[in-house]
C-alpha cells in the first residue's frame, strides 16, 4: 500500500516535470547580421533531438520581442504548424534584439470523490477551474523563459536588462559575441538576486547526428556566475532550472523556476 | 584627440614613418565553380592583442542597388567582430568594389592613418576574403613598424586567396 501511494505520489509530482522533460527552444534563422536593416526568422518548437522538429510546437502567446531601445516589436507571419512554430522579425534599428516567451503558470493538484486531478493554466484561471468539493489542493507556481538574441551591428546592452521575475540570465558575455574556444561568462539569477548552486546544462545542436549527448554541466558560483568554454561553433541549448518554497503567487505553495537560452557560437 | 607636440619633436616622430614606402599586393585567385561571386575582402592592421589600429580596405558589394551589399559584410567574420561592425559603412578611402580575379594593388600611404601616426611596435597584417555561395580565408603578416631595412614579407592563402605580399621600405 505505502509503495502504491508513493507511486501515486511520484506521477502526480512528477507530471509538470514530464511535461518539461522534453526540451523547448527558440532557433534565429541568424544572431549575427550587418547591413542597414534586416530580417530574420525564427523557429520555436518542444522536442527531444536539438534543433529538430519532431514534438510538439511552441505556443507562441507569451512572446515578446525588444528591439535595442527598449521598445516592444511585432512579431510578423507568426504561425504555428504540427511540429513548430515560426514567427520573422524585422531588425530596424542597429543593435542587440530579444526574443522571449517567458510564462507564469499555476500547476494544481487535488482530490476530487478520492480521485487526483491536475490543472494547468494561468493563476486568474485556478478559481473557476478547481471544482468546490476538491480536497487536498496543492498549487505549484511554474515560471519559464526561453530565450534567444539577434544584433544588427554592434552589440548593445539595453535590452539585456533582467525584469527581475522568475529565472533569468544576465550576460557578462554578450550573447551574440560568443566564439569557440573562448570562453564566455553568465550570471543566472531568481527574482533578480544572484541564484547559487544551480546546475546549468549545455548541448550543441544536432545530436541526431552524433551518438554521444556532450551535454556539458556546471553550477553556479555564490554570486549566481558560471562560464562555458565552447569546444565548437553552432547553436547551443542552455537550460537551467530552480525550485524553491517561495513562491510569488500567494495560494502556491512552491515554486518551478526555468530557463532557457539557443546561443549561436560563431568559428573564430 | 590630438596630443599636441611641438614642431620639433613631431617632425623627429613622423619623419621616420613619413620616409618609408609600403605597398601591398593581393590576389584574388581564379576558381573554377559554378557559381562565381567576386570576394569581399577586408584588409586592416591589428595589434598582437587583435585589437584593430585601422582599416586599409574593404572591397564589397558598394553599389548594390537595393542596398543589399552590406548585408554580407559579417560574412568576413573576424573584421566584422574586430572592426566591422562598429563601422557605418560605407567609409571614405577604406571602401571600395569587389575585385575580380587578379593581382590587385592596395594603395596604401604610409603617411596617413592607420599607418602615419603608428607607435613603434609589432603589428599583423591580416586579409580576409569571404565568397558569397563560396568559402571564407583569413591570411596574416606579422611585421614591425617602421621597418628597419627593406624587406618584403609574403603569405599565401589555400583557397580564397592567392598571395599576399607586403613590401616595405625604410
Amino acid at each position: 500500500m505505502k509503495v502504491l501511494k508513493l507511486a501515486a505520489l511520484l506521477i502526480a509530482v512528477g507530471m509538470p516535470q514530464a511535461a518539461e522533460a522534453h526540451r523547448a527552444w527558440l532557433l534565429p534563422s541568424a544572431t549575427v547580421l550587418s547591413g542597414e536593416e534586416a530580417w530574420i526568422t525564427v523557429d520555436a518548437a518542444v522536442s527531444n533531438d536539438l534543433f529538430f522538429f519532431e514534438h510538439n510546437p511552441l505556443r507562441l502567446d507569451a512572446l515578446t520581442i525588444v528591439a535595442p531601445d527598449g521598445s516592444k516589436v511585432e512579431a510578423q507571419n507568426a504561425s504555428t504548424g504540427k511540429f513548430r512554430s515560426t514567427f520573422d522579425v524585422e531588425l530596424k534599428k542597429p543593435g542587440t534584439y530579444r526574443m522571449a516567451v517567458a510564462s507564469n503558470m499555476v500547476f494544481a493538484q487535488y482530490k476530487l470523490n478520492g480521485e487526483e486531478k491536475r490543472w494547468r493554466g494561468p493563476l486568474d484561471k485556478l478559481e473557476q477551474e478547481i471544482p468546490k468539493g476538491a480536497t487536498d489542493l496543492k498549487v505549484t507556481q511554474s515560471q519559464r523563459r526561453l530565450e534567444a538574441f539577434a544584433t544588427l551591428g554592434a552589440p548593445t546592452e539595453e535590452t539585456l536588462k533582467v525584469s527581475g521575475s522568475g529565472l533569468e540570465l544576465e550576460p557578462i558575455t554578450h550573447p551574440n559575441d560568443l566564439f569557440a574556444k573562448e570562453e564566455a561568462s553568465f550570471r543566472l539569477l531568481i527574482d533578480g538576486k544572484p541564484a547559487p548552486d544551480l546546475e546549468v546544462s549545455v548541448v550543441r545542436g544536432g545530436i541526431r547526428y552524433r551518438d554521444d549527448l556532450g551535454e556539458t554541466k556546471v553550477k553556479t558560483d555564490k554570486d549566481g556566475k558560471f562560464a562555458v568554454t565552447w569546444d565548437e561553433p553552432g547553436m547551443y541549448w542552455l537550460e537551467a532550472n530552480f525550485t524553491d518554497d517561495k513562491p510569488t503567487i500567494d495560494k502556491a505553495t512552491e515554486r518551478r523556476a526555468g530557463y532557457v537560452a539557443t546561443l549561436e557560437v560563431l568559428p573564430q | 584627440m590630438r596630443v599636441f607636440v611641438p614642431l620639433g619633436l613631431s617632425t623627429l616622430i613622423a619623419s621616420p614613418a613619413l620616409a618609408v614606402e609600403v605597398t601591398l599586393k593581393v590576389d584574388v585567385p581564379q576558381l573554377d565553380v559554378a557559381e562565381y561571386h567576386r570576394p569581399y575582402i577586408a584588409i586592416w592592421i591589428e595589434r598582437p592583442d587583435a585589437s584593430v589600429v585601422g582599416n586599409l580596405a574593404v572591397w564589397y558589394d558598394v553599389n548594390n542597388r537595393k542596398n543589399e551589399g552590406e548585408k554580407w559584410l559579417k560574412d568576413m567574420r573576424q573584421w566584422w567582430r574586430r572592426i566591422g561592425r562598429e563601422l557605418a559603412m560605407p567609409v571614405d578611402g577604406i571602401s571600395g568594389a569587389t575585385r575580380p580575379p587578379g593581382s590587385h594593388d592596395v594603395g596604401i600611404d604610409a603617411g596617413k592613418a592607420p599607418l602615419g601616426d603608428l607607435p613603434a611596435g609589432e603589428y599583423k597584417l591580416v586579409v580576409e576574403a569571404a565568397r558569397e555561395v563560396g568559402g571564407r580565408e583569413v591570411v596574416q603578416i606579422p611585421f614591425a613598424w617602421p621597418p628597419k631595412e627593406e624587406a618584403t614579407l609574403e603569405a599565401k592563402g589555400k583557397s580564397e586567396l592567392g598571395n599576399v605580399v607586403l613590401q616595405l621600405k625604410p
